[in-house]
């Protein structure tokens, strides 16, 4: 189909500045989710694709084409709007054949589509309904359901999900995916929950106040967060924060806080030499955390802390633990068959080869 | 729970239904407020004379509708024919001009906005009796005195400030992401704006058409000073009625007031129905 690329997008709105310089490359076929909390510039970015606001800054090419100056309908696109935008003078059926209608396809193929996309999305009961008739999670499957009928360049989605129930998510996320793949349609898509992006994402962009933070792959982003703000957006129960100290002991570096002390392997120790009697973040998610004796055989380096429980969170499948190491906090997520109670006093094995560390001035990350 | 009494507060129920008295008690008043003078002008038009000059009679029981076939036959047939034509031109210039602002008031954001519509609502302090008379003169120089184009010009120019004002505020009210959905999926803002914004406006649109109609039906002033042959019924009315008896006043009330009323009637009809919902 496209390729969509991004190049220095920069959208003021008198003096709020929504982004801040955006560089997006997006490949022909890709499924690239924009993932950011509220107000970080998603909606604004997909517009500006859309060709519905222009760049104060920057241009948007499809292809080798400067489509920048182009209006929406040159632009072969299709979006599922996040307010959905289904027309309310229009019956269901009717709204999903107006972008057919419009490129004048043959009635019985309209007729066709309309009902294929109805029954993807579970909406066939309602096609003679006016929107006024629907629940929220049914419009916007309607507003899913006309995006996807036309055979666009580019497939913007804006939240397409946000309003359905768990599980119908959940069935929504693989059906859309599996027709993304299937169709090969180049597709940004606009989340802020981040299981979503994770899960549909060939690759996720992360942003924050108008920029993108880090983009790749959802491994990538897990695992080699660039940043403690992608580092602490993405994964839940968040990853534990610390401020920690490099001291040079006779016996080579150690990570110091107010609480614990680890000893660091040389390798790791090469990377911070150069911050030595420096303030850093260390990262660490709760999932790297196990009570003693129950790290899995896999993890070989680890480091023993010990404090005392704060609090539990059962939640069946996992247990999460609120451990108190004396000046904080530490959240450690165990499996839910785990059992402990508040006020015991646990020691938990620290997965050494997953922590991060990141400089504490520019939050960039080190490791 | 299940085994507890409920209670049931006596002074709630008074409450409720005290409230409902009042407000059905408010309605009563305001629709017989409204209603009365349409009311009596009807009764006192078809009366006969005979009772409406009776004392004693305050409901005629007889009636006839010998004054207003007069009124017909000595021109106020043709005076509401030239009426609802210079409403409907009055109609069709001040949409033919005003929608456009009205969705460029509505859409755009530009330089001198506010003070541009402020502007035009100052147009409308202009008294009209300053101006009627310089207009006159420069409607014989155009050939346009005593026409009913020429009428329905002076109509647009009065109500057009209104219809600006009142389509911006309906476009307004219709979400922008609407037409948008329509520009990304394949529609010009032209194609847009007639597929899907006009027609999601139209109830609030036949609604100001209405009012269009009835401040061009009731105007009187600039009406007859503009014609002398081709007058609109109120301007006709005036002339015919200065020094008639009572009943005359009363059957040329009623002229005016039923094509009015028949009009109002259909375009509201229309309204509700539309879309057989009322739109948010
Ligand atoms: N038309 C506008 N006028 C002024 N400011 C705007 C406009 N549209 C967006 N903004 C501002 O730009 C910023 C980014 O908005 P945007 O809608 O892109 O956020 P978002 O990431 O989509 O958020 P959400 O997850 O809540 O939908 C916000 O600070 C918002 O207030
Ligand atoms: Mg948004």
């Amino acid at each position: 189909m496209v390729d969509v690329h991004l190049r220095g997008i920069v959208k003021k709105f008198g003096h709020t500045i929504a982004l801040r310089g955006i560089d997006l490359d997006v490949e022909d076929g890709e499924f690239v989710v924009l993932l950011g909390p509220s107000g970080c510039g998603k909606t604004t970015t997909l517009r500006i694709i859309a060709g519905l606001e222009k760049p104060t800054k920057g241009k948007v090419i499809f292809g080798n084409r400067d489509v920048t100056y182009l209006p929406p309908r040159e632009r072969n696109i299709s979006m599922v709007f996040q307010s959905y935008a289904v027309w309310p003078h229009m019956k269901v059926y009717d709204n999903i054949a107006f972008p057919l209608k419009i490129k004048k396809v043959p009635k019985e193929e309209i007729d066709r589509k309309v009902k294929w996309a109805a029954e993807l999305l579970q909406i066939s009961d309602l096609l003679d309904r006016y929107p006024h008739q629907l629940s929220g999670g049914q419009r916007q499957r309607v507003a899913v359901a006309r995006a996807i009928v036309v055979e666009p360049q580019v497939l913007l989605m804006d939240e397409p999900l946000s309003n359905l129930d768990a599980l119908l998510r959940v069935k929504m996320r693989s059906e859309l995916k599996k027709l993304q793949r299937r169709i090969k349609v180049t597709t940004i898509y606009v989340t802020h929950d981040q299981v979503e992006a994770m899960t549909m994402g060939d690759r996720i962009a992360v942003m924050k106040d108008g920029k993108i933070m880090q983009i790749g792959t959802p491994t990538e982003i897990y695992h080699k967060p660039a940043n403690m703000f992608v580092a602490g957006f993405i994964g839940s129960p968040q990853m534990n924060f610390i401020d920690v100290t490099v001291s040079e002991e006779a016996d080579g570096l150690s990570l110091v806080s107010e609480d614990f002390k680890i000893k660091l392997p040389p390798d790791i120790a090469e990377l911070v030499k150069q911050y030595t009697g420096k303030t850093l973040v260390m990262g660490i998610r709760p999932e790297h955390i196990y009570p003693e004796g129950f790290a899995p055989s896999n993890v070989k380096r680890t480091v023993k802390i010990s404090g005392v429980v704060d609090f539990v969170e059962a939640l069946g499948s996992d247990t999460i633990i609120h451990l108190n190491t004396g000046s904080r906090i530490i959240v450690v997520k165990a499996s839910g068959t785990y059992h402990t109670n508040i006020g015991e006093k646990l020691n938990v094995e620290l997965g050494l080869d997953k922590i991060h560390i990141f400089r504490k001035d520019t939050e960039e990350a080190i490791l | 729970m299940s085994n507890e009494k409920i209670l049931t507060s006596r002074g709630d129920i008074i409450r409720y239904y005290t409230y409902r008295i009042i407000l059905a008690g408010l309605v009563i008043i305001a629709v017989v407020w409204i209603a009365l003078p349409f009311i009596m002008t009807i009764l006192y038009a078809l009366a006969d004379p005979a009772q409406y000059y009776d004392p004693h009679v305050i409901i005629p029981t007889s009636y006839t509708l010998k004054h207003v076939n007069q009124l017909l036959i000595l021109g106020a047939y043709q005076a509401t024919i030239n009426s609802v034509i210079v409403a409907l031109i009055t109609i069709g210039f001040s949409f033919l001009i005003g929608l456009p602002a009205g969705y460029a008031f509505a859409r755009y954001r530009f330089r001198g906005k506010d003070s541009l519509k402020l502007f035009i609502v100052a147009l409308r302090m202009f008294p009209m009796m300053v101006i009627a008379v310089p207009l006159l003169v420069l409607y014989f120089k155009l050939g346009l005195a005593d026409t009913l184009v020429g009428i329905g010009l002076a109509h647009t120019s009065m109500a057009l400030p209104f219809v600006i004002l009142i389509t911006s505020s309906i476009i307004a009210g219709v979400r922008v992401d609407y037409e948008e959905a329509a520009m990304v999926f394949g529609l010009s803002r032209i194609g847009a704006f007639f597929r899907v914004t006009l027609p999601l406006a139209l109830p609030g649109l036949t609604a100001a058409a209405i009012f269009t109609f009835i401040m061009s039906w009731n105007e009187v002033f600039i009406a007859a000073v503009l014609s002398f042959q081709n007058r609109t019924l109120p301007a006709f009315i005036l002339n015919l009625i200065a020094g008639s008896t009572d009943f005359i006043k009363f059957a040329g009330a009623f002229i005016m007031v039923i094509p009015a009323l028949i009009f109002v009637f259909i375009a509201g009809k229309y309204l509700v129905r539309m879309w057989g919902i009322t739109l948010k």
